[in-house]
């Protein structure tokens, strides 16, 4: 995108219909770290890059609780995001304490939308430089939607946004339609997997990467590092296996089983 | 009985609307609400009268509504405030369906809504004189439950208000039980609500049942109770103090 004499103001068009400073905002998005977001139908899982300025700093906290049954993920201005996620913890908190139930995901991202739609039409404000990933529960099962700097919505089975989304995203694409019946273990697995896309050759580990997971009867909570690093396991020591095993192959075929077979104790999906 | 303290008209010594703006004591009144829950969802009675003060001046109100797909309200006290709630149920259930989306208000979200809303007023020192019940079916649970003019709620089994807490309740304790059937719960009551006919001086002979289930609301076309006045007690009434006063 080129600098052009419309795109200073956020009220000013575009003679081709555009908001150029709209546009610029959803740009912030991605060059936030990757954010993943997938769901089956009694489960969502939201998952993200743990990205620190620094060895010597903490990470960036990107997905926040909203409430037991409503949490977001994050990516671009994240201070914008947390601003989002305390008005959203507001929204949801008054909707419980007047009707005394959970307000219904649907609604709060219809809420956020048009907060952020606010800041596309008034002159003296900017839009909010953050896609936001909702994951919550309401009367009809679990959703995931994403809010956009423009104002949009849209609800997903499996999305990605940030840098390197899009190879998150691919690996999404070719495993999305089984996501609605998964299991819960299987959904925290395709989610580390996806993350791990975005990571383009870095290695895995249960240190760079936040999950968490909210369902019909489990309230929103993050895994910890331990759990993490579990499922991490099952996938990247089939992976090492593989290797020694190719490496291997010409001069002992037998070996190799027997290593896979000493792998079968160590797998705890085996147990 | 007056109050000095203003409300958000001003001050009333400035004011003089101010003070005549906040409720005081009620007008037009409905008598007792009963309600029960039984095996397919709530059940509830009242009669049709508004009493002005002490004269039975209104003879068909409607003091059970439907709200929404899933609740009914029933109310005794001010009818005037009845129907100022009633429009704000309105505008709830109405701003909900606009939503279109597959979710809607329940019973407890209904009532959860008016408790706040009648708290709150009780708070500004201007009530809706009502006591509200609040009964319905969402989701195959029954929810039956009860808001006061002072913002007091509860649920229970079975609820009345007014009259029907003195001479409704003490019934209900002993009989109801759960899962009751439609007619079971029907006979019980109407045995509740004869006796409120005979003992509360502010109810008249002319009931409605409403019922809420799974299915959705029915509420009966107004009919009377049978009552028997053949008592020994009653013939000759003046046989043990004759005289002219």
């Amino acid at each position: 995108m080129f600098r052009n004499q419309y795109d200073t103001d956020v009220t000013t068009w575009s003679p081709t219909g555009r908001l150029f400073q709209v546009e610029y905002a959803m740009e912030a998005v991605k060059q936030g770290s990757a954010a993943i977001g997938l769901r089956s139908r009694s489960h969502v899982v939201l998952a993200c890059v743990n990205k620190a300025q620094s060895e010597l700093s903490s990470h960036q906290k990107k997905i926040f609780k909203v409430d037991d049954h409503i949490g977001v993920a994050i990516a671009g201005l994240t201070a914008d995001g947390r601003v989002l996620s305390r008005y959203m913890r507001s929204e949801s908190i008054n909707h419980f304490f007047t009707y005394e139930s959970p307000l219904p995901v649907g609604r709060l991202v219809v809420h956020l939308a048009d907060k952020a739609q606010v800041c596309t039409q008034r002159s003296w404000k900017r839009p909010y430089g953050v896609g936001l990933l909702v994951g919550g529960l309401d009367e009809s099962g679990a959703h995931l939607y994403y809010n956009c700097p423009s104002g949009n919505y849209f609800e997903y089975q499996a999305f990605a946004i940030g840098s390197r989304s899009q190879a998150a995203k691919t690996y999404l694409e070719r495993r999305f339609e089984s996501f609605g019946e998964s299991s819960r273990e299987d959904l925290i697995k395709d989610a580390i997997l996806a993350v791990r896309e975005t990571l383009q050759g870095e290695t895995l580990k249960s240190s760079l990467c936040t999950v968490s997971i909210l369902g019909v009867d489990e309230p929103f909570h993050f895994l910890d590092q331990e759990e993490i690093q579990k499922v991490i396991d099952t996938f990247e020591k089939v992976a090492e296996e593989e290797d020694e095993a190719e490496g291997e192959a010409e001069a002992a075929p037998a070996a190799a089983q027997a290593e896979q077979a000493g792998d079968q104790d160590v797998a705890p999906m085996e147990i | 009985m007056t109050f000095t303290i203003p409300i958000d008209n001003g001050d009333a010594v400035k004011n003089a609307e101010a003070d005549s703006q906040r409720t005081l004591y009620p007008y037009v009144t409905g008598t007792s609400i009963v309600a029960i829950k039984y095996k397919d969802g709530v059940l509830m009675a009242s009669d049709m009268g508004g009493s002005y003060g002490s004269t039975l001046r209104y003879k068909n109100i409607e003091r059970i509504k439907a709200i929404g797909k899933h609740s009914l309200l029933g109310a005794s006290g001010e009818i005037s405030d009845f129907q100022e709630i009633l429009r704000y149920l309105d505008e709830l259930i109405l701003n909900d369906n606009m939503w279109d989306d597959g979710n809607s208000l329940g019973p407890k979200e209904v009532h959860n809504y008016l408790t706040r809303v009648m708290y709150n007023r009780r708070n500004k020192f201007n009530p809706l004189w009502n006591t509200l019940v609040l009964g319905g079916v969402k989701k195959g649970k029954s929810y039956l439950g009860m808001v006061s003019m002072i913002g007091v709620s509860f649920e229970d089994n079975h609820v009345a208000t007014g009259f029907g807490n003195h001479l409704a309740r003490p019934i209900l304790r002993d009989e109801w039980h759960a899962d009751l059937s439609f007619e079971d719960g029907v006979k019980l009551l109407e045995k509740c609500m004869r006796v409120l006919l005979y003992r509360d001086r502010s109810a008249i002979n002319k009931f409605q049942i409403a019922k809420i289930t799974e299915e959705g609301v029915t509420i009966s076309q107004p009919y009377s109770l049978t009552t028997f006045w053949e008592f020994q007690a009653f013939h000759n009434p003046t046989a043990g103090a004759q005289g002219s006063w």
